[in-house]
């Protein structure tokens, strides 16, 4: 025997920094251990709210990310033609005087011709700060194009969504479903849940055409056909009416069921709720027979309360839904073969649903006082908890599809109750309490408030005095009224086209949009390049700021480079996308771990740097000294209002070190970093579950400065907003939409949940185009950013076409063929595999796996650029044309979210080509190909 | 060539639940950060950035579909490393004693001084995993993480491998599977746990604990219970209204 003696206990690092991950929207904690200055291994930090310590594969990736060859070196200027990728280096200083010269004439001619779009943002409370300083009204980051429907269909229903706004109750839950997740969207949180709860044999039902991932750990998978979730929900919801299995308490406390609905077709208000005076919807009190506003001390709503007043008569939410929701069209046996699901799969899950919630009810002795004064011993769990992402989101009515999942959620009672769904700080938040977009323009001068926000109807539409839309993306528009995050998707199409107007500057951040962030990826690459009759660039001016050479830095016209998440501050607000958790709120920073060895800047300082040039109310005082040096003393030193900065942790008060409202501290910072970069208040007991009823815990939010009073609200089921806009399209009101979209608003806008066919489906012909066609994020790796990644892109280097057995042995498919792919916009060759656990409809891929030669310093022989491919080339921004002279914006016609998933394909075998295609020449690149071999090792 | 020893005091291991694990590679990845930093020669990397880019990993994740004989196909994430077999082949076959088990805790570990790349332990290893490191010539397999489940430089907390430490799941176990009082031993016996490959007579100390059974919902019979109706259909709104709100 021969055994050597070894060092067990080696010295693992000089120093650990702790900050926020940014490898994908997480936003996990990590300890960055450091040897030498230079960062040697990362982990997940134990302490923080998101991961509590574990970490992903991306995560653990990062020191590759850091240390990519593709990071951009020095701020670059154009010299090919657009496209090319043939740049020169600047200095900053020519940088930003080239960028502030003219911004600062647009601003002073006309702000709107500025578009300032900032993709995968993460400080959006900043950016909007910034465009609503500048003043255009053009402004927002990617919601439109990803996940839109969800957040926008889950404030309207309840007050917040999944993933930030909220999450399942993983210590109690005993059945938790899973609508159409990508596989990173609230990445290590899903995980961990999904763990905890199978380690104590709970149930999760995964619904999803596709069998991977969480999908393949589900106890029972719903291999549905795609778009049909909100058939198949309200199916669900069909039974448990029918059944009587549904929670009438919490419906007529909590919700908008027992509000009094106006039913006189004759009506100006048809369908509009009942208000007393002061506005509130009002109910018919059970113990007095009358009618009473709905938050009146002591009053108990009748769910089939009824009212003759002036003539017209009224009754109730529920009772509308009883007759919308019991019909037979809502049967099982009605939608099943249109979901791909048995009729008696779906009442096994109606069974289930209903006996989990209501058999395996359980308390928790707490006793509470709800809005109306009353106090409640226990709190009643409903052990029934879900979460749904994009799957659900990226269809035409993906709208209505959240809204009726929502509307199963609250039918059961499982909303902000022990076992259930349960929303993070500073959700719940109504409608009422954000704001209404904003798009008033003055020359020289700020918009006239936010750019996006919660319209309540027709009034607050987006439109100029003529009726043309005020934004490039057409957002809040009678095309999509309800676009609460903008329409990314359709900014360059827009602008290309001048429609509703030219602009002079395409500024955007993180949106690789000449790639994967965009529909038709071929065509916009020819916008963005494409030269009127003076050989003038159509869009005249593009800016763009970004870590990596990306597809996009090709295109621009200046590049402003980024650092890498390492490299720089920010700070992850409870003003922007927070990273609560159920039982607390929590912000945190990124602080540079590691200093650049590049002439970059993070981008947030850019922008205040820009903002000082320029001068900018809210950046300069009144002489035009600037407020802040960079990001950094923003985070610290910018209140929103008086007491309410970026950052909640660590604030002046009165006495010292406060927490929530406060005035600027110098040290906020440092103390951030001490703590571990994040802080975190958790919230009392009594105000744990029913937050947005419960006194308890409306006042907690009110002295941490969530609310400025207390928002106690009702559960939206039908949804007022929607009502006015269809009672427009009926022809009342002042703001009338075009003829041509009448019929759709009214459609479409229905007030409570409805589904209705993709709308692809009444574009493209089905019976040629069988096919549905969806991709999906990896787990391992993230949008475009993990390819480059010398780790990650060694799991997930190439992206297959993934066949059901039907079609596989349909088309005489074997392992090695490749397929032409066909949908009515395009054409791509990609070789294809075959997976049994799949849709037997459906065909997928992984997202954005595919690049371009040149880019992301690969070789131009890597697979990803050979075999790689991208759906985007099959997917089109608009409809197919009809043949009405009009443009049909491929997207939800109640919100603008991108239909990414609506796609209808036919495949055929071909002969494998030499690569995937369309293929595309080589860029050139900023930067030097990457090394051959690595071995990183940063300790002796 | 190279003697195993007849006992050991202990028998580390992982136990990995195949019923949680959701393939998302997070304990590959931190695996190949710990061990490229760590232990030995870092785990290179061949054409990092090409057309076939090529790296030494100590862990991986395979899938499988699965076809069971009622209901649809199931996927099996499946994560496969050293299993510290009792019976290493990849240690007697060394012909220079440079892969050996440890006496006192079991691991299998390769003495990277003495190692000279010939790979005949990766031949030898039934189960592929040991790979030779393209850069340093020698062979490399995961350690168990002997640098860190000793040491004194981590909280107490951490002392556990990369991949046990990060896998969000939970779906990954460390400890001593020759206590059968363990949490490790336990867990195996709950879920009745097994051997990859029994047959292979090599004694696997690494247990995987099987997936549950699945799609239950689908198999659905006369005795499948379906939510009642609260009234006759035929009594229509009215008549559900009258049975559903007389329950408050």
């Amino acid at each position: 025997m021969n055994q050597p003696k070894l060092n067990l206990s080696p010295k693992v690092s000089d120093e650990v920094r702790k900050t926020t991950c940014y490898m994908c929207a997480c936003r996990c904690g990590i300890n960055v251990h450091l040897k030498d200055g230079k960062v040697a291994y990362i982990e997940g930090n134990r302490d923080h709210p998101v991961n509590k310590g574990v970490l992903c594969a991306k995560g653990s990736a990062g020191i590759m990310q850091v240390n990519a060859p593709s990071r951009l070196r020095a701020p670059l200027k154009r010299v090919g033609k657009r496209g090319e990728g043939k740049f020169e280096e600047i200095t900053w200083d020519e940088a930003l005087d080239i960028a502030a010269d003219r911004l600062t004439r647009i601003r002073n001619d006309d702000p709107s011709k500025l578009a300032f779009f900032t993709g995968r943002d993460q400080s959006q409370s900043f950016t909007s700060f910034w465009a609503q300083n500048f003043g255009t009204p053009n402004y927002a980051a990617h919601g439109g194009f990803c996940s839109v429907n969800m957040a926008a269909g889950g404030i309207y229903t309840m007050g917040g969504a999944f993933w930030e706004f909220g999450q399942p109750d993983w210590d109690h839950t005993k059945l938790f479903m899973l609508f159409g997740v990508a596989e990173d969207h609230d990445s290590n949180p899903i995980k961990m849940g999904i763990g905890k709860i199978k380690a104590r044999g709970a149930r999760v039902i995964g619904v999803n055409p596709i069998r991977s991932g969480y999908n393949a750990v589900a106890d029972d998978w719903v291999g549905i056909t795609p778009g049909t979730d909100g058939l198949f929900i309200l199916a669900l919801v069909h039974e448990l009416m029918k059944a009587g299995k549904i929670d009438l308490d919490y419906l007529s406390r909590y919700t908008n069921a027992p509000v009094l609905v106006n039913a006189d077709a004759k009506s100006s208000e048809f369908g509009l709720f009942l208000r007393d005076d002061d506005g509130k919807m009002l109910v018919i009190d059970k113990t007095t027979g009358k009618p009473a506003p709905f938050d009146q001390p002591g009053v108990r709503p009748d769910l089939n309360g009824k009212l003759r007043i002036r003539g017209v008569t009224h009754g109730t939410v529920f009772v509308k839904m009883a007759e919308r929701y019991l019909d037979p069209a809502h049967a099982p046996e009605a939608v099943a073969d249109r979901c791909g699901i048995k009729a008696d799969k779906i009442r096994r899950i109606a069974f289930e649903l209903a006996r989990v919630a209501f058999d395996e009810a359980f308390e928790i002795d707490q006793p509470w006082t709800d809005f109306r004064g009353e106090r409640h011993e226990k709190m009643v769990g409903r052990p029934v908890s879900m979460h749904a992402m994009r799957g659900i989101s990226a269809h035409s009515n993906g709208f209505q599809t959240c809204r009726a999942l929502h509307t199963l959620q609250i039918l059961l009672g499982t909303v902000e109750v022990p076992g259930g769904f349960r929303f993070k700080p500073p959700y719940p938040k109504p409608v009422e309490a954000h704001p209404k977009p904003h798009c008033k323009v003055t020359p020289g001068a700020p918009l006239d408030g936010p750019h996006l926000g919660f319209v309540r109807g027709p009034e607050d539409l987006a439109l100029r005095d003529d009726g043309t839309a005020a934004r490039i993306d057409k957002a809040f528009t009678w095309d999509n009224p309800m676009s609460a995050h903008g329409m990314m998707h359709m900014v360059i199409s827009n602008a290309h086209a001048g429609d509703p107007y030219k602009i002079d500057t395409l500024f955007m951040y993180m949106a690789n949009m000449s790639w994967n962030s965009s529909m038709n990826t071929s065509g916009v690459m020819k916008m963005l390049t494409d030269t009127d009759e003076n050989g003038d660039y159509v869009i005249p001016n593009i800016i763009y700021s970004d870590a990596y050479s990306s597809e996009m830095v090709a295109f621009a016209d200046l590049v402003l480079p980024d650092t890498t998440y390492l490299e720089r501050h920010d700070c992850i607000s409870l003003l922007d996308r927070p990273i609560c958790e159920a039982d607390g709120a929590a912000d945190a920073i990124r602080w540079p771990v590691i200093e650049p060895d590049r002439d970059v800047r993070g981008f947030q300082t850019v922008l205040v740097q820009l903002a000082n040039k320029m001068g900018l109310p809210g950046f300069t005082d009144e002489d035009g000294s600037a407020k802040y040096a960079d990001y950094a003393d923003y985070i610290v030193n910018h209140q929103r209002k008086p007491g309410i900065g970026p950052l909640a942790g660590w604030r002046m008060g009165d006495n010292g070190i406060t927490h929530g409202r406060g005035a600027p501290n110098e040290a906020q910072l440092d103390s951030y970093i001490a703590n571990g970069g994040f802080f975190v208040e958790h919230i009392p007991d009594e105000a744990l579950y029913y937050k947005p009823w419960n006194s308890a815990y409306q006042d907690w939010a009110v002295e941490l400065g969530l609310y400025d009073s207390p928002q106690p609200y009702l559960f939206q089921l039908y949804c007022e907003p929607m009502r006015k806009f269809q009672l427009a399209a009926e022809g009342h009101g002042d703001r009338q939409p075009p003829d041509h979209l009448r019929e759709r608003i009214k459609a479409t806008l229905d007030p409570l949940p409805i589904w209705y066919p993709p709308m692809e489906d009444g574009h493209v012909d089905p019976v040629e185009y069988p096919i549905h066609a969806l991709t999906q994020r990896p787990m391992a790796m993230y949008h475009s950013w993990g390819s480059q990644n010398a780790w990650l892109r060694q799991i997930h280097g190439r992206n297959p076409l993934y066949l059901p057995t039907r079609l596989w042995e349909a088309h005489g498919f074997a392992d090695g063929d490749w397929a032409e792919v066909t949908s009515a916009h395009g054409k791509i060759t990609v070789p294809v595999a075959h997976q049994a656990g799949l849709n037997e409809n459906t065909v997928w891929t992984w997202n954005a796996i595919g690049k371009r030669k040149g880019a992301w310093a690969l070789d131009d022989d890597a697979t990803e650029a050979t075999k790689g491919f991208l759906l985007n080339h099959l997917i089109h921004e608009l409809l197919p044309p009809r043949g009405d002279g009009l443009r049909w914006s491929n997207s939800d016609p109640i919100t603008g979210q991108a239909a990414w998933f609506d796609l209808r394909v036919k495949i055929e075998k071909v002969a494998p080509p030499a690569e995937a295609q369309p293929s595309f020449p080589p860029q050139d690149a900023p930067v030097p190909r990457g090394p051959e071999d690595l071995a990183w090792k940063v300790g002796q | 060539m190279t003697a195993l020893p007849e006992r050991t005091d202990k028998k580390l291991g992982l136990v990995i639940d195949l019923d949680t694990c959701v393939g998302c590679h997070a304990c590959v990845v931190a695996c190949k950060g710990w061990n490229t930093e760590n232990y030995g020669a870092p785990l290179s990397d061949q054409h990092a950035y090409g057309a076939t880019p090529s790296g030494t990993f100590l862990n991986r994740v395979h899938a499988y579909e699965v076809q069971p004989d009622r209901g649809p196909a199931q996927t099996v994430h499946f994560p496969k490393s050293c299993l510290h077999c009792d019976d290493a082949p990849c240690v007697t076959v060394c012909p220079t004693g440079a892969s050996y088990k440890r006496v006192e805790d079991g691991i299998v570990l390769v003495n990277e001084d003495d190692c000279i790349g010939c790979g005949l332990c990766a031949w030898a290893c039934p189960y592929g995993a040991r790979e030779l490191d393209r850069a340093a010539g020698v062979m490399k397999k995961c350690t168990l993480c002997v640098d860190r489940i000793y040491n004194e430089n981590l909280p107490e907390e951490d002392r556990t491998p990369a991949c046990v430490r990060t896998c969000p799941a939970g779906a990954r176990h460390f400890g001593d599977l020759g206590d059968p009082d363990s949490a490790v031993s336990q867990l195996v016996m709950d879920r009745e746990g097994v051997d990859l490959m029994p047959e292979l007579v090599t004694k696997p100390v690494n247990k995987y604990l099987p997936p549950r059974p699945k799609d239950d919902l689908d198999q659905i019979d006369v005795l499948s219970p379906f939510l009642q109706p609260v009234a006759e259909p035929a009594k229509g709104i009215a008549g559900w209204l009258d049975r559903v709100l007389e329950k408050i």
